[in-house]
């Protein structure tokens, strides 16, 4: 099986896409004959033509909307916004647009786009090429959000996403575009090679749209990651000792819930770990759906381990990250102060 | 001592207990404006945003390179859906005022806009309205007790009570959804030009916004994306002087600038607005790409049924206007060719008078707000997704017990 590290994998699922369906278009800055500025659209137009692989204007707004008009007209657009941070002059135009178009015209009319953007930090990208803005989209009915961990999934899931009927906001945790990342910025980069889910058929599969993976079986506490968290919360609980369950969203909404609660209502402990800022962000519903589901099975306080509730500052990204120490201290905590 | 500069903080012409004053407006005379080919270059054209495309003089006979030649039978199939339109809004607001309907916004001094650029354009050409574009739908040929029942957001509403009174769409009538959020509709009329053209399809777009919702960033992303990719899409501002009044300035000017030709036209000549639109279609058609047209109207209606122009702006206004009303203006033109008479006018009004009311007599059976079948609750959980998730499915159910006691 080829082995492909994140930017490959996606690349792949465009390709796959790209050549099962003509109504597949990709749009976005740069993404044409330069390929992306991380390269995930390396040469689709060379491949595929101008007119299937468009360069746009430097217009999210723009490039979102015009992708809702294509949508309308029966194409299936993916585009691609730069860094996450740059999706807000688009927010319009998806919260109000894309999302509630099949809504307010009662099934009439739809836009099936499906929008990437590489999120998170870890870069030294400073607070416009670093944010997690997942909770800001997850709170928006009428799309789906997607987060993938390593290749393997970053490919299914993308290809599920534009075969979707729905808009989907695909992000793609850039600090993993190359190998898995613990967390520890010192030690040595680790390629996808040498990662099992490195290997990625060359073909057309889909990893399905909501539902968690359980990556980690474990009895005394269950840990709650998406996206880059997932690798630094590996090397948490396997520094901690503690026999954890970790369970990878890869789709945050529609959330998958069940498998969630499942494994809280058996392990009677829960972390939920993000890098995105922790007020009123994802982790928050996380906690309160393990809360209603799971209170009188739970033996601890449920623990958010996020980023800080400040902007990505740039200086002191190591400080901010969520890393392997912040999960070990809240992992060690809930096994302490059970009941 | 050095004048220190202010800020100018503009204002309209006229305020209420003011007489109305329209002396900023630059009118051309009716046929003094040459047509250019439709592959012109840009420069061929510019003197079209700064004049006026004018075809109804004022002793109602068409003039000009402008004039359409439109057959007098499609004149009066012009006629027939401008007042179709204002008497089916009329009625729409006398319901709002009766608390039958929560909110309605009349078209009144606009409906040519709608009527004649529809009319100039093919059926399978996409229309993407704003809030006074319901003479698209009348045009078309929808319905107007299904533009009832959305208003009702009854039984047979096709947005299924999901959408405010007038937010219509038409999927088979080839005409998009309205957004309560201005000029989004703008890149997406650009959008679906683009697929088109993408797909080898000879179908072009067409959207309206008012020049006050030209001040979004939506406008300024669909003329550019219009402009580099040239797509076959016709991109309006309605300037109905609500935004602009007072200020000298062109609308359609903005086109040059993205490298799109722009032209102004009398927004209440029926017949210039046919051909500037049918002009602007055929250089889609062609492959050269978009037109900004700026229809020249006047709002003679309030913003809504939830604001009193008499309030911000001189009462009769309108009656000062000094393109007139666009439906006498075609009613005077087709007696002067002696395609019309008063006779036959009084009498359309009356059977499309009679046509409205046996509309709203079926709209009504499908329930009002007050009485009548409702939609079931249960379906605002439909069509948020294409297949419902299990979070709502759950939601569904807990309305179910919420509801239950009372049904």
């Amino acid at each position: 099986m080829p082995q492909m590290n994140m930017i490959q994998a996606i690349n792949s699922a465009l390709d796959v896409m790209l050549e099962r369906d003509a109504n597949v278009v990709l749009m976005g800055e740069d993404v044409g004959y330069f390929g992306g500025v991380f390269r995930c659209t390396d040469g689709l137009q060379r491949k595929y033509g101008e007119q299937r692989v468009l360069d746009t204007p430097i217009a999210e707004g723009g490039i979102v909307g015009a992708a809702i008009g294509m949508g309308v007209h029966g194409l299936k657009p993916v585009v691609e916004i730069q860094f996450a941070d740059y999706a807000y002059p688009a927010f319009d135009q998806i919260v109000s647009e894309l999302a509630r178009l099949r809504y307010r015209t009662a099934g009439e009319f739809h836009a099936a786009v499906t929008v990437r953007m590489p999120c998170g930090g870890g870069i030294r990208g400073g607070q416009t090429h670093s944010q997690s803005p997942e909770g800001i989209f997850t709170h928006v009915c009428g799309i789906k959000v997607v987060m993938p961990s390593n290749p393997y999934d970053a490919k299914g899931l993308l290809i599920s996403a534009i075969e979707d009927e729905d808009p989907v906001i695909f992000f793609e945790p850039k600090r993993i575009y190359s190998g898995p990342f613990d967390g520890e910025p010192e030690k040595a980069a680790v390629p996808w090679s040498a990662h099992p889910r490195g290997d990625v058929p060359a073909g057309h599969y889909t990893v399905p749209l909501s539902r968690a993976e359980i990556i980690r079986p474990g009895k005394d506490v269950t840990v709650v990651a998406y996206g880059t968290m997932v690798h630094v919360a590996q090397a948490a609980v396997a520094h901690s000792g503690i026999d954890a369950e970790i369970i990878d969203l890869r789709t945050l909404s529609p959330l998958d819930a069940e498998t969630l609660c499942e494994s809280v209502n058996r392990t009677g402990r829960c972390v939920i770990v993000h890098e995105a800022t922790r007020f009123g962000g994802f982790g928050a519903e996380l906690s309160a759906t393990v809360q209603e589901a799971c209170f009188w099975n739970l033996l601890a306080p449920i623990e958010r381990v996020t980023g800080w509730d400040t902007p990505y500052p740039h200086a002191f990204e190591w400080e901010y990250f969520p890393g392997p120490s912040r999960i070990t201290a809240a992992l060690r905590r809930v096994m302490e102060e059970s009941r | 001592m050095m004048k220190v500069p202010r800020l100018h903080v503009p204002r309209p012409p006229a305020r209420p207990g003011e007489a109305p004053d329209f002396s900023y407006l630059q009118i051309s005379p009716a046929g003094s404006l040459s047509r250019p080919d439709v592959t012109a270059p840009l420069t061929d054209t510019e003197f079209l945003c700064t004049g006026m495309v004018r075809v109804l003089d004022d002793a109602h006979a068409a003039q000009g390179p402008w004039n359409p030649h439109l057959e007098p039978q499609e004149l009066q199939v012009g006629l027939r859906h401008m007042l179709l339109t204002r008497l089916f809004d009329q009625r729409m607001q006398n319901i709002q005022r009766q608390g039958r309907i929560s909110f309605y916004i009349r078209s009144l001094g606009e409906e040519a806009v709608s009527v004649a650029q529809t009319m100039a354009l093919r059926p399978d050409d996409m229309l993407f309205p704003a809030y006074r574009n319901q003479g698209a739908h009348i045009a078309r040929g929808h319905n107007i007790v299904e533009l009832m029942c959305q208003c009702l957001s009854n039984t047979k509403d096709p947005c299924k009570g999901r959408q405010m009174p007038i937010m219509y769409h038409w999927a088979s009538g080839n005409i998009f959804s309205i957004s309560g959020n201005l000029a989004t509709q703008y890149p997406q009329a650009v959008g679906w030009a683009m697929a088109s053209a993408l797909k080898g399809e000879d179908r072009l777009a067409l959207a309206w916004i008012g020049e006050g919702s030209s001040a979004e960033a939506d406008f300024h992303h669909g003329m550019t994306f219009a402009a580099v990719y040239r797509a076959p899409v016709i991109l309006n501002i309605v300037n109905n002087q609500c935004f602009a009044g007072g200020e000298q300035r062109s609308f359609a000017a903005r086109g040059p600038g993205y490298g799109i030709p722009g032209i102004r036209v009398d927004g209440n000549d029926f017949l210039a607005l046919h051909a500037v639109t049918a002009w602007a279609a055929e250089r889609a058609r062609r492959g050269a790409g978009p037109t900004l047209i700026e229809p020249v109207t006047y709002r003679a209606a309030a913003h809504s049924t939830s604001d009193d122009p008499a309030r911000y702006r001189p009462k009769d206004d309108w009656q000062s206007w000094p393109l007139g009303d666009p439906v006498e203006r075609l009613k005077q033109h087709l007696i002067t060719i002696g395609e019309w008479s008063m006779e036959r006018h009084e009498q359309l009004i009356r059977e499309l008078d009679a046509h409205v009311a046996d509309c709203w007599k079926q709209a009504q059976q499908a329930g009002t707000m007050t009485e009548g079948p409702r939609l079931d609750p249960r379906t605002m959980f439909d069509d948020v997704l294409a297949i419902t998730p299990p979070h709502l499915l759950r939601q569904r159910q807990q309305l179910d017990q919420e509801i239950e006691p009372f049904t």
